[in-house]
């Protein structure tokens, strides 16, 4: 079955508490994941575990951040519905002639630590990055159920061809730093901090460190 | 006395701008695969296949490496028998920055004051060190510094009591607290020596070593090992999954120094370490 056909079919109304519907795992163990995301799916997740999106993205870093902060404050309207959604941290290279998008790798997560527990109460369900997020972050993931994603950072080319489609839908003037919708098929990612207080960075050293 | 006009230096760096972010050197490329060798993690290795994968992609769509394209760090060593004709040095190596970026579809990153914030478009200008040296030749080294590793680089004033292990604990310290911020396997350029800004100039100097190879003085040679050894035995591993491989090397350049002070500045390098030269 095509995932793509399920999206079309979420109500998050008419989904039962309790029950990850859109994280499923593959046959190859690694989770299948379709935003938007509801508290059963987060719960759902654990540090470490190997996923892929498919579906719709947004990507926002630090200057999109600083202007969404103020509308959050003034209690305005955003430019895009967070609620469910996950907030993919980069800031794309020019597409050549024919290509979807340049290069699209994540940024450093920790940059929009300042930003992230308020879009996290307007429900936002995951952020993706690389590197370590705050305590105040990752108290405020366990908090409202939300989780942090790893892309490979600096794998920007590779990650270009799970994404069919990119469009601007805020801030055209910061270039590279706009808010972009982007739709992308099975883009891969690991699960760095879960809503459990998992954290995938913390593990991996206490592993192998000697 | 040799002439060369600006628009031979324009056209050099407009080249190198592009081939640097499309194409990874060779010894960044042998050490994926050294490193697959050694690695324990599974997850580590995983990644180290990906960023192998990533690099044959990115030249062969002519796709950068990775979506930042970096600030570009020119050290330029002008012969002394070398006229610079048809305008300012600085001004072609800008201009070379200006149509690589532009034409090679690379990410404009630099932003025209840190203040307002706003963006130059074309990737200009470069952070350009010049240095006057014999000959009749024109070399240009540039690197496409990432941002999210550059803002893990660090710099301490020791005292010389505190001598080498000090100056070891501190490069391995500015390595753990890179992590997985930096992406990982990390490469350490350190200057030690000479003053606060010569420090910093060297520790990026450093970072054109080819990867691999010995570092000439011997005493500096052990301490890098040693310092590279104790940073991969840290557990950070590729990306900071976890695993063996969290630098791939430690690269110093020394200078002498006051009898007050001992400065260790130390570059973060991310494995998407791009760097190039051409001699003019």
């Amino acid at each position: 079955m095509r995932i793509g056909t399920r999206r079309r079919c979420y109500d998050a109304s008419t989904i039962g508490a309790g029950q990850p519907v859109m994280v499923t795992p593959g046959a190859d163990g690694i989770k299948e994941i379709v935003p938007p995301l509801t508290d059963a799916d987060i719960e759902s997740l654990k540090a470490g575990d190997r996923v892929r999106i498919t579906g719709v993205l947004y990507t926002a870093r630090d200057a999109a951040h600083g202007r969404l902060l103020p509308l959050i404050d003034a209690g305005k309207t955003l430019p895009i519905d967070v609620r469910g959604q996950i907030i993919y941290y980069t800031g794309p290279s020019p597409a050549r002639p024919g290509e979807v998008v340049g290069s699209i790798g994540p940024t450093t997560g920790s940059r929009m630590d300042k930003f992230t527990p308020k879009l996290l109460e307007l429900g936002l369900k995951g952020t993706m990055g690389k590197g370590h997020r705050s305590e105040h972050v990752k108290q405020a993931m366990m908090r409202h159920k939300a989780v942090y994603f790893g892309a490979i950072g600096g794998a920007g080319a590779v990650l270009s061809r799970f994404v069919t489609k990119v469009e601007i839908v805020a801030y055209e003037d910061l270039g590279t730093e706009a808010i972009r919708r982007i739709e992308v098929e099975k883009f891969p990612a690991i699960v760095v901090n879960d809503c459990h207080g998992g954290d995938l960075y913390q593990e991996g050293m206490a592993e192998y460190g000697r | 006395m040799r002439d060369i006009h600006t628009s031979a230096i324009t056209d050099a760096v407009k080249k190198l701008c592009m081939e640097a972010n499309y194409a990874l050197e060779p010894d960044m490329l042998r050490a994926f695969d050294r490193a697959l060798v050694t690695e324990r993690s599974a997850a580590g290795r995983q990644v180290l296949e990906i960023l192998k994968d990533n690099a044959q992609l990115a030249v062969s769509k002519k796709i950068p490496y990775c979506q930042d394209t970096g600030f570009v760090v020119c050290f330029v060593e002008l012969g002394q028998d070398v006229h610079v004709t048809g305008g300012l040095l600085v001004d072609a190596i800008n201009e070379g920055v200006r149509q690589g970026y532009t034409e090679g579809y690379l990410r404009a990153s630099i932003v025209r004051s840190p203040f307002d914030r706003v963006n130059t478009g074309d990737n200009t200008p470069a952070v350009i060190h010049l240095d006057l040296v014999e000959g009749a030749t024109l070399k240009i080294q540039i690197m496409a510094k990432g941002g999210g590793c550059e803002n893990r680089s660090k710099y301490k004033m020791l005292t010389p009591a505190e001598g080498i292990d000090g100056v070891k604990a501190w490069i391995l310290e500015c390595i753990k607290t890179a992590g997985p911020d930096a992406c990982p396997p990390l490469i350490a350029g350190v200057g030690v020596g000479g003053t606060f800004e010569q420090a910093a100039r060297l520790s990026k100097k450093a970072l054109f070593r080819e990867l691999g190879t010995p570092n000439p003085d011997a005493v500096v040679d052990a301490l890098e090992r040693e310092v590279l050894d104790r940073a991969n035995r840290l557990g950070i591993g590729p990306q900071g999954y976890g695993g063996d491989t969290t630098a791939f090397g430690v690269h110093i350049l020394t200078y002498p120094c006051h009898i007050t002070s001992l400065p260790v500045a130390v570059t973060i390098e991310c494995h998407a370490h791009r760097h190039k030269e051409a001699v003019l």
